[in-house]
């Protein structure tokens, strides 16, 4: 069944159930998200699709679209800067050396960051001292980058008996990304890679990757994170 | 904090120099006075800096360059428009360099890693002070066998801040430049649209953190 929204004034069409992210995308309209993965159902963790539906902030990867339903992505400064607030959130609360970081280039909180225009955090840097895990002989957990999006926890299972292989330990401040090092071990290198490419920051990473790719012709250097959200949708 | 005079001690820009021809002189001070300087970093940025290349030649009509890597002087001898600072703050010298700097500079931006956020020197901050200071000069794994195990303490030595600080939490920064370094085209870009009004604007394809 057809539906008929706007997205910044404009009126749209767009398919009944299905997610704003998914339809503004569809109509070249980018919200920024690093949880949500398409076809998954929506883990809501990040928040950084935050945009307005009926002048209410909600995150888009987690309402489908109604008839008559207002959204604003852009047209409003408050939710633009709310989300680059939420992002520069991120980077105050882990350390995210990005220098320092085999996943840089190929980052989707970096790639992110420069889509909302991050240049420094409004927040204090926080500098929390994380322990990295190296227990599993197939990847290694580098806590320090982790945003606790889930992904991994939801969507990485051991593939004999269905477990879970990463889970989040204590709440608040005191949240973990933990690993189960012995299905760990048993993970094939092709989950290997998917596991570490699934992650947006630089947590999991594949013991035997490091700095593949030159400065330059790195993921999102050949095609920007937007680019390639609006790319798999836009017809 | 400032430098105690009352020692045998004569800073660069206090040597005596023969004055410019006063030609000469107008027209550098007519110029929009640019200074870069470094605190905390590794000086990459200042390399980017050199990496405008013959791009800063076009400027060099608008332009006078006081403190930086090409003039090598220590205190900018007049006040100045835009003023460039790499470096995180890590020590005592650090802090009275950014405040005399922020005092002088009407634009000031923050360019590179450790500036914006402390970048690699910053790395030390998930670890106590007391720790590091023992890592490196006590149990020290290059340290000289029998050599007396020293932390260095002199007054004419800087004190190490506790923790290292982007710029922004010690003065007040207009504007900042990311990047590990941020390539030179990004330092020329923010230059020349502040040389020509047009203010600040880094696009999100010249952005980067590392």
């Amino acid at each position: 069944m057809s539906v008929r929204v706007t997205i910044d004034g404009q009126e749209i069409q767009a398919r009944s159930g299905d997610n704003i992210i998914d339809v503004a995308a569809q109509n070249g309209v980018y919200i920024p998200s690093l949880c949500y993965v398409k076809g998954k159902p929506c883990l809501g963790t990040c928040r950084t699709c935050s945009v307005k539906v009926d002048g209410s902030v909600m995150a888009a990867c987690t309402i489908p679209v109604r008839e008559g339903m207002e959204i604003e992505v852009n047209d409003d400064a408050e939710i633009v800067d709310m989300r680059k607030a939420l992002v520069e959130l991120l980077f105050s609360e882990g350390n995210h050396n990005c220098p320092s970081c085999e996943k840089s280039g190929r980052c989707e909180l970096q790639a992110t960051g420069y889509e909302v225009d991050m240049m420094v955090s409004r927040f204090p840097y926080r500098f929390t001292p994380r322990v990295v895990d190296h227990a599993s002989k197939t990847v290694f957990l580098q806590r320090d980058r982790c945003i606790f999006c889930q992904r991994c926890v939801d969507m990485v299972r051991d593939e004999r008996t269905g477990k879970k292989i990463f889970s989040i330990k204590g709440r608040g401040t005191h949240s973990s990304i933990e690993i189960d090092a012995e299905l760990a071990n048993e993970m094939t290198p092709q989950q290997v890679r998917h596991a570490s490419d699934l992650c947006p920051v630089g947590c999991i990473i594949d013991k035997t990757q490091g700095y593949d790719d030159p400065i330059g012709q790195r993921k999102f250097e050949i095609k920007s994170i937007k680019d390639r959200a609006l790319e798999k949708e836009h017809r | 904090m400032s430098h105690s005079h009352n020692k045998n001690e004569i800073l660069s820009h206090e040597l005596p120099a023969t004055p410019l021809d006063p030609k000469t002189q107008a027209e550098r001070d007519a110029k929009i006075q640019v200074a870069m300087i470094g605190l905390c970093g590794c000086w990459g940025c200042t390399l980017s800096f050199l990496d405008m290349d013959e791009r800063l030649l076009g400027l060099l009509d608008k332009v006078a360059i006081t403190r930086s890597s090409f003039t090598d002087v220590k205190r900018i001898p007049h006040r100045c428009t835009i003023g460039f600072v790499e470096g995180g703050v890590a020590n005592s010298e650090n802090i009275e360099t950014l405040e005399e700097f922020r005092e002088n500079c009407d634009i000031m931006i923050s360019v590179g890693a450790c500036a914006v956020w402390g970048g690699t020197p910053a790395m030390r901050n998930v670890v106590p002070l007391e720790e590091c200071l023992i890592e490196a000069y006590v149990d020290s794994p290059t340290a000289v066998e029998g050599a007396k195990k020293v932390i260095p303490f002199h007054e004419d030595l800087p004190i190490i801040t506790t923790k290292v600080k982007p710029l922004h939490e010690v003065v007040k920064i207009d504007y900042f430049i990311p990047g590990c370094p941020p390539d030179g085209d990004a330092i020329i870009k923010v230059l020349d649209d502040f040389v020509n009004g047009r203010g600040f604007d880094l696009p999100s394809e010249m952005n980067r953190y590392d």
